[in-house]
């Protein structure tokens, strides 16, 4: 095994899934460094849980070669999945029992636990500790899980759009508990919609569409933004004026001087995550 | 205290209980569960209270052989409370579960997939004991019971009860692999139980029922458990009255060992954790 392998928590090559004559994952690639955080994007339908799924040995792929931390997730041992945290696109019902209850029931399962009482707190559940699973609202159910996922201290991390239904606030706490996490080495691949999730927390973006990955890099470089035109807009004397433009400093030197100082209604933007991406997968779906 | 910086260092130091250890605390966590849903307490223990109350107010016949239809009718209910505790609630409780993301999720820790069956044999056994004794004491004080008077007697409520109870458990594990979805499995087990009780000498005396349906009836553990029961309550005369005019303990021993193994081979080839993919 060379050295760049060695290094990959998941590598996947090839992947195909089809439900009937559903074609999910079209011969996806993926390979996500250790301690490295990886979101997923792409619109509803393009793959991502079955994708996610396979890897966490939930569902069987029809073909490609995929490695989870060295070990083909189609036989898994208890000891791998110690080392495997999950949280799942769906929220889980753990009914009448208590907060305490299943995180402290939950940490028994696992080898080398954390501390189930610092595991509520770092989820920010704390005051619900001891409320029934069902009296949860939709956002600290699923704090419920996030906590369920990160019990074991695991060295891989899966989240499948983990932060539906949390409040501004929560995702903020949610997002330090990530950078905590990957501080401490902890390899994240995490699904999301939230392009300011993904931008916040991410080493690298995979966009996948129609169950192929179209575009993998640094969210900062994602679709050439980097290179991208800027937009100058200002108010021109009939109406808003706006420039695209590769030296918006130089646009903007030169309105300066037209305008003899202050530029009335200046704006320069780059295209968010957000612009690229969409533009992304119009262009996917246009082919 | 452990903190984030002293995970690689802990990592090799911890150990995992063994299956029996997670087991027997998810049994007690089950037990928590069971005890706080009104629905499966009012179900399996309050309603065959209610029945017994009911049918020993409203019919006053003879079963024959000195013994009063409701004491006849009581043993019956004893063993329909295991068929409760075991069969129903499990092929109702588990399809609910696995809709509700609770099973998937287990199945992704380390658990060891033998203790979530553990923990559902023990909140059966405790159940089952629970209903049996509140069944016992309403029949003892009310419609004249006797409780057991050789050790003999115990040792067949014992084994006719524990066979009884893990047959009806292993059935109901098997049987929720039918359910597709937790709603529709209410409706696919209470009929099967209903039935059962019928045609195996809970509602109706055994020897009255057509001999076609004494064969089918004959078929399920549910008939050799009130049979055993039988011979346990009942005054040793009443043998005579039975079908085979003994109380065929052998034959109770065999038939419910059968389905313990059926009802395990059938559990290891159809369960699932979730739903098909
Ligand atoms: N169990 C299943 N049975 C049949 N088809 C399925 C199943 N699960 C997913 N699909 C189909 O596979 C495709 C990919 O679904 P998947 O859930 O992987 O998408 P996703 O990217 O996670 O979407 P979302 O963002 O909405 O969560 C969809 O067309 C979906 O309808
Ligand atoms: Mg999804």
């Amino acid at each position: 095994m060379d050295a760049v392998t060695e290094n990959l928590a998941i590598e996947v090559r090839g992947l195909r899934k089809a439900y009937g004559t559903t074609v999910a994952v079209d011969g996806l690639d993926l390979a996500v460094r250790r301690g490295e955080v990886f979101a997923l994007l792409g619109p509803n339908g393009a793959g991502k849980t079955t994708t996610v799924e396979i890897l966490e040995g939930f569902r069987r792929a029809d073909g490609g070669e995929i490695r989870v931390l060295d070990t083909d997730p189609r036989a898994v041992t208890p000891a791998w999945r110690a080392r495997v945290g999950i949280v799942l696109q769906s929220t889980g019902e753990f009914e009448e029992l208590t907060v305490a209850e299943v995180v402290h029931h939950f940490a028994t399962y696992y080898p080398d636990a954390d501390d189930p009482d610092k595991v509520i707190e770092r989820v920010g559940l704390t005051e619900k500790r001891d409320a029934r699973a069902e009296k949860l609202s939709g956002g600290q159910k699923r704090r419920l899980d996030v906590a369920l996922g990160i019990i074991g201290r695991p060295e891989l991390l899966f989240l499948d759009e983990p932060t539906t239904g949390f409040d501004p606030e929560a995702r903020r706490q949610f997002w330090e508990l990530i950078r905590d996490l990957a501080a401490a080495g902890t390899t994240i691949l995490l699904t999301t919609h939230y392009l300011d999730e993904a931008e916040a927390l991410a080493d690298r973006v995979g966009v996948i569409a129609g169950g192929r990955m179209v575009a993998v890099a640094a969210p900062a470089d994602l679709g050439d933004r980097r290179n991208a035109m800027a937009t100058v807009r200002w108010q021109g004397p009939d109406g808003p004026r706006s420039e695209r433009t590769h030296t918006p400093t130089a646009v903007v030197a030169a309105l300066a001087e037209r305008f003899g100082g202050e530029v009335p209604g200046l704006t320069v933007s780059r295209p968010t995550l957000e612009d690229i991406y969409l533009s992304m997968i119009s262009k996917e779906e246009a082919e | 205290m452990t903190t984030v910086a002293d995970r690689p260092a802990a990592r090799s130091a911890g150990r995992r209980p063994g299956a029996l250890t997670i087991g027997l605390s998810r049994g007690a966590l089950e037990l928590k569960q069971f005890v706080r849903t009104r629905a499966y307490l009012v179900f399996t223990l309050l309603f065959p209270v209610l029945i017994v109350l009911i049918f020993g107010a409203a019919f006053h016949g003879s079963a024959g052989g000195g013994v009063s239809y409701t004491q006849y009718f009581v043993t019956g209910m004893i063993a329909s409370g295991l068929l409760a505790t075991g069969f129903q609630n499990l092929a109702i409780q588990i399809p609910i579960e696995r809709d509700r993301g609770v099973l998937k999720r287990l199945v992704g820790t380390p658990m060891p997939r033998s203790a979530y069956f553990i923990g559902k044999i023990v909140m059966v056994l405790v159940m089952s004991v629970v209903s049996t004794v509140i069944l016992l004491a309403l029949a003892v004080a009310l419609y004249g019971l006797r409780l057991p008077d050789t050790g003999t007697k115990w040792f067949t409520l014992v084994w006719v009860g524990l066979l009884g109870v893990i047959a009806c458990t292993l059935l109901g594990i098997a049987y929720s692999s039918l359910a597709r979805t937790g709603r529709a499995a209410p409706s696919m087990t209470t009929p099967v139980a209903l039935v059962l009780q019928f045609i195996s000498g809970v509602f109706f005396v055994y020897t009255s029922l057509p001999g076609w349906m004494q064969q089918i009836a004959a078929l399920f553990p549910l008939k050799w458990m009130t049979q055993g029961l039988r011979s346990v309550f009942l005054p040793d005369a009443y043998a005579q009255h039975e079908v085979a005019h003994s109380w065929e303990l052998g034959k109770v021993a065999v038939v419910l060992g059968a389905w313990c193994v059926a009802g395990l081979i059938l559990c290891l080839l159809t369960f699932r954790w979730t739903e098909k993919d």
